[in-house]
């Protein structure tokens, strides 16, 4: 039997719960029966014998879970084999998240998380951590959303020298900048359109600035090359001051603008590029995409959904799968 | 390639035509023309600086054919520029010196080809398409980092294109 503790129980965290009781036959077909122990947010907790339906139920209602054991304590004094991590990110200190992983790290339990914060602050510190525990760090849900990245480039990559790596790793800025080529309008009028659709955060600045790319970015690159990139190695610039004629005069050269991430050993940058319309990267909407340049698999290209609730919880699961299978 | 062509022109109308009409004919597109007025021969002469682009193997027929026409070529220099790049420029283009941001990418091995400025109103940043040649990609990236770097200073973001060896 598995057991399991879901740390954070917002919208990723219900996501993946809602998930587990909807793929539990698939699920324990592969990896066998598994049971969630505790769940818990920052301030409630709930444990023991419960339904994952009831739970979802009681957070739904009250906004809390019934017990009050906080997240910290189901961390450190819980009985489980696998963390499922999906608390807020900061990635300036790693945040509880943090704490949360190399705890569990430490007691010998695999941890999967959605947050990229303490991956961004910590990232070779924890995998040390994890390779000395002899568990698993899964964090496919980091980067671009669904899109199997990580797992992509840990395994069926692993043999693979990947010279460069280039993606669209924000779906709003993809969002804000495709419906800017569309309909040629400046971007502060797309923007608050996104706002309006839920697309885009009433402080859209950690999108639009290029800082969430960014992280995902770091995560990306140090799996890819084994390094301790950190935030302020990335080079950014963000999409605000994107003018509607740069479109116009782009697409008369057959060109669109896309906010492209790219690592290769030396940089990483994040940064508007002109982006040939018929290119695998000139993607619509708030689709994600990533380009790896390989030396003996030529260019592979991958597109899905960056962001969302079902989405997120696909990747974590796949990571879950992952470990025991 | 690059072809920068001086030829002595009597000031005349309709000579500057019998130069243009064997470039058209060969193909040739013209990237720019200046009159040197300031710098006649004793003559009486004006030497006209041609920029055009050709193909490299129709040069040698042009030039002869110029000649024939009884037209005084001063020089010709052939800069074989192979790489090529656009990138846009958003800011304040035409304020912060234009002529100081090209001068200071022109070099040796790379100069700037084309620039397309697009000004929308008073105080609104302004849009430019800028092309680059160079010698070699080397060359071309030296020129990047340059224009880069002096746009940098000036407040303006440059919008690179992905690499298209990518594909």
């Amino acid at each position: 039997m598995i057991k399991l503790a879901i740390i954070g129980f917002g919208n990723v965290g219900q996501g993946f719960a809602e998930l587990l009781i909807k793929k539990r036959r698939e699920i324990e077909k592969r990896v066998g029966k598994f049971k969630v122990v505790a769940i818990a947010d920052s301030k409630s907790s709930i444990s023991g014998d419960f339904k994952l339906e009831e739970a979802i139920e009681i957070k739904k209602k009250t906004g809390k879970l019934p017990e009050d054991r906080i997240a910290i304590e189901i961390v450190e004094g819980e009985d489980y084999d696998v963390l499922i991590e999906s608390t807020i990110t900061d990635i300036e200190t790693g945040g509880a998240g943090l704490k949360y992983i190399k705890t569990a790290l430490k007691r010998g339990c695999h941890v999967v998380t959605s947050n990229k914060g303490p991956l961004v602050v910590a990232f070779k510190e924890l995998v040390n951590l994890a390779n000395r525990k002899g568990v698993k760090l899964m964090y496919e849900a980091t980067v671009g959303g669904v899109m199997p990245v990580i797992k992509l480039i840990r395994k069926y990559l692993a043999i693979c020298e990947i010279e460069r790596a280039m993606g669209i790793l924000n779906g709003t800025c993809n969002y804000i900048l495709s419906r800017m080529e569309e309909e040629k309008l400046p971007f502060n009028q797309i923007l608050n359109e996104a706002k309006e659709l839920g697309i885009a955060e009433a402080n859209p600045s950690y999108d639009i600035e290029g800082i969430d790319a960014a992280a995902k970015l770091v995560i990306l690159a140090n799996t890819i090359y084994d390094c301790n990139f950190k935030f302020k190695d990335v080079e950014r610039i963000g999409i605000d001051s994107i003018t509607p004629e740069a479109f116009e005069i782009a697409i008369k050269r057959g060109y669109t603008i896309r906010l492209i991430a790219e690592a290769s050993k030396r940089v990483l940058k994040v940064s508007p590029r002109l982006v040939p319309i018929n290119h695998p990267l000139a993607v619509r909407g708030t689709m994600n995409a990533l380009m790896l340049k390989t030396d003996t698999a030529g260019n592979i290209v991958v597109m899905g959904r960056g962001a969302g609730r079902k989405e997120t919880a696909t990747a974590m699961l796949s990571d879950l799968i992952e470990i025991y299978e | 390639m690059l072809l920068t062509l001086i030829v002595e022109l009597e000031d005349k109308p309709g000579q500057l035509l019998k130069v243009l009409k064997p470039i058209s004919e060969l193909g040739g597109n013209i990237v720019g023309i200046v009159h040197q007025r300031g710098r006649k021969t004793p003559l009486n002469r004006i030497p006209v600086e041609i920029s055009l682009k050709i193909d490299e193997r129709k040069v040698k027929m042009l030039i002869d054919k110029i000649q024939e026409l009884g037209v005084v070529i001063r020089s010709y220099d052939e800069v074989k520029l192979i790489a090529t790049t656009s990138l846009l420029l958003i800011g304040h283009i035409i304020h912060t010196d234009l002529s100081d941001t090209i001068n200071r990418v022109d070099s040796e091995d790379s100069e700037i080809v084309e620039l397309q400025v697009c000004m929308p109103e008073i105080n609104r940043p302004s849009t430019a398409i800028v092309t680059i040649s160079a010698k070699s990609p080397e060359d071309l990236s030296k020129a990047i980092s340059k224009l880069k770097e002096v746009c940098s200073e000036k407040g303006i973001i440059v919008i690179e294109p992905v690499e298209e060896e990518f594909l």
